[in-house]
């Protein structure tokens, strides 16, 4: 099952992402079946659909923490391992034990880790860099506070500088906008369309079907299954979330609901940052 | 039956005397102690922030029927037969827990209590069916005994008394163990903190996971007749424990249980000279003594800073209500 085609693109132009006929099961229960995807440079993509759709699944799998039952993924034409440098991921927030010993900037230091290979420590420069990246997502004056005494949204961003930090081309984030204040929002915002401009390719699980439209050029709609994937303004349609969501209208009427008091106080809404 | 269980206190008895009359003996002893300690605190450290504190003491409860299969197989209490029986007997308790966990309903903690107590009872028939051609002393294996660490056989090298055999194996180790940390501290730290981001980097968190798995085993079978397998966790946990109490960094963190290690195989040694005691379980009492001080007076998170800070908060709050 692991054949892969003969493709003529060299690996320079293979598209960052590419699946075809995945399944991949937890002890025979298929979690995800069928996909097929094909993810063009320069994309951002909203990974969209219900609890337990296999949206972190999907990215799981993508970077081979998960076996594959059947299908293959290829990353810039290339099976994962071999492209493990190209690709950056900020893990759901409440992966990790924030009580554990260590500080903002050592977190962001982790992000050059793939780059130093073994028993090398970060240099000087790796920590310029890791400084940098937490200045672009504001943080660097928390550098040297311990993970625990960040709030919420400050520990998402650190988790944002060290994907920074990992330099790569294409970006997995699970979940990113959970359960963050308006600053830390429009901060990831900021930096997800900068890393766009740059010609990177981002894929972000996100459950708020109410923002949806607005950050992603892209929407995979999933359901264990590909329910629609393309160009946001073709798959946000009524039809397809009810497609992916099923019978649960009343999650759609209010997303109807809140887009029209969104496109309302938008503009307000944006500078209550500081 | 000993009358009082506390004999009199004698400053000279208890602090002098052993570093006059006889100081060779309780330079090797508290040395061992050491070793032992600062070894176990250094693997430790990181056993705790993965959460596999029970798999630790899974592990040295398995050693028992390790060894005494080893034993058994081969007639011999050498060292690499019981090494590579103790690492068996580590890496079929990972094994087995890791297999009832992903095969039935039952959870971690429940694997572990079903894996370990069964290997500790096979160790326990064999150890009691075989007693007369076993030279193993049970009573050694569970509690262990520092004080017989002077009496075991010298090491020599190019002509010179190096030391007891044991205390050479653990330096060893213990070099070994620092070495370890020092060629993949990074990937020790990463992979504890985020698998997935490390996997995401290259770095492979099963590989390390067992890596640290093995040399633990390697640890606890190098200590186990020093401290016993029942008193070996003390000597994983404590260090560790009580050092990241005081700080935010790991590094610093290493450090301060390698000094605790030294408090406990110093005042451990010493408590237990007063007691007339079990020099292991001296040094356990003293690591559980020194672990309460610092969990009540910590400077930043002590319980006694808590309740100052609550306290502060409230008469902050109250004109303000």
């Amino acid at each position: 099952m692991q054949s892969s085609p003969t493709t003529n693109l060299s690996s320079k132009s293979a598209a960052p992402l590419e699946v075809h006929d995945l399944t991949v099961a937890y002890t025979k229960r298929p979690v995800l079946y069928g996909i097929d995807l094909e993810i063009p440079k320069g994309s951002i993509v909203g990974v969209v659909g219900p609890n337990g759709a296999g949206k972190s699944t999907l990215i799981r799998a993508i970077m081979g923490l998960l076996p594959v039952s059947s299908g293959w993924i290829k990353v810039f034409g290339k099976p994962f391992k071999q492209a493990v440098t190209r690709v950056g991921y900020v893990p759901q927030r409440e992966s990790v034990d924030w009580d554990f010993p260590v500080n903002a900037l050592d977190v962001v230091l982790m992000g050059r880790y793939g780059r130093l290979g073994p028993f090398k420590r970060p240099s000087k420069a790796d920590k310029e860099i890791a400084m940098n990246c937490l200045e672009k997502v504001k943080m660097d004056s928390y550098a040297k506070r311990q993970i625990s005494n960040l709030s919420g949204g400050q520990q998402q961003r650190v988790f944002l500088a060290r994907a920074l930090a990992q330099e790569s081309d294409l970006y997995l984030m699970d979940e990113p906008f959970v359960g963050v204040d308006a600053t830390t929002e429009s901060a990831i915002i900021e930096i997800l369309r900068e890393l766009q401009a740059q010609g990177k390719t981002l894929i972000v699980v996100h459950h708020d079907l109410t923002t949806a439209p607005e950050y992603f050029d892209r929407i995979l709609l999933l359901n264990m299954r590909v329910v629609a994937y393309g160009k946001t303004e073709d798959v946000f349609t009524f039809e397809n979330l009810q497609n992916a969501y099923g019978g649960r209208l009343s999650i759609l009427s209010e997303v109807a609901l809140t887009r029209a008091r969104k496109k309302f106080d938008g503009d307000t809404r944006d500078n209550v940052g500081q | 039956m000993r009358e009082r269980f506390f004999p009199d206190f004698d400053w000279h008895t208890v602090f002098v005397q052993p570093w006059t009359d006889y100081s060779e003996n309780s330079f090797w002893i508290v040395l061992m102690g050491f070793l032992v300690s600062g070894t176990c605190g250094l693997v430790g450290c990181f056993v705790i922030l993965r959460r596999m504190a029970l798999v630790g003491d899974a592990i040295s409860h398995s050693l028992l029927p390790g060894i005494t299969i080893a034993f058994l197989l081969t007639n011999s209490r050498d060292t690499l037969p019981m090494m590579l029986g103790a690492i068996a007997a580590g890496v079929a308790t990972v094994a087995l827990i890791e297999a009832i966990r992903h095969s039935s309903r039952i959870k971690p903690d429940a694997a572990i209590g079903i894996v370990f107590s069964s290997l500790f009872a096979i160790g326990v028939i064999l150890i009691s069916a075989f007693a007369d051609k076993i030279d193993l002393d049970a009573e050694c294996v569970l509690y262990g005994e520092l004080g017989f660490i002077p009496l075991q056989d010298v090491v020599m090298f190019g002509g010179m008394e190096i030391g007891p055999e044991p205390v050479v194996r653990m330096a060893i180790i213990g070099l070994i163990a620092i070495g370890l940390l020092l060629s993949f501290f990074k990937e020790m730290l990463v992979t504890s903190f985020d698998p997935g981001l490390a996997a995401s980097l290259g770095i492979n968190p099963t590989r390390y996971q067992y890596g640290l798995t093995l040399f633990l085993s390697v640890v606890i079978v190098s200590s186990f007749e020093s401290v016993g397998v029942v008193l070996v966790i003390a000597m994983i946990i404590f260090p560790g424990a009580t050092a990241l109490l005081l700080t935010d960094r790991l590094p610093k963190a290493i450090w301060l249980s390698t000094l605790f290690s030294a408090l406990y195989a110093g005042l451990g040694f010493h408590l237990a000279t007063w007691l007339e005691a079990s020099i292991a379980g001296g040094m356990t009492v003293i690591a559980g003594f020194i672990f309460g001080l610092v969990w009540i007076a910590a400077p930043d998170r002590g319980l006694l800073t808590k309740f100052a800070k609550r306290a502060l908060k409230s008469e902050i709050v109250l004109p303000n209500p």
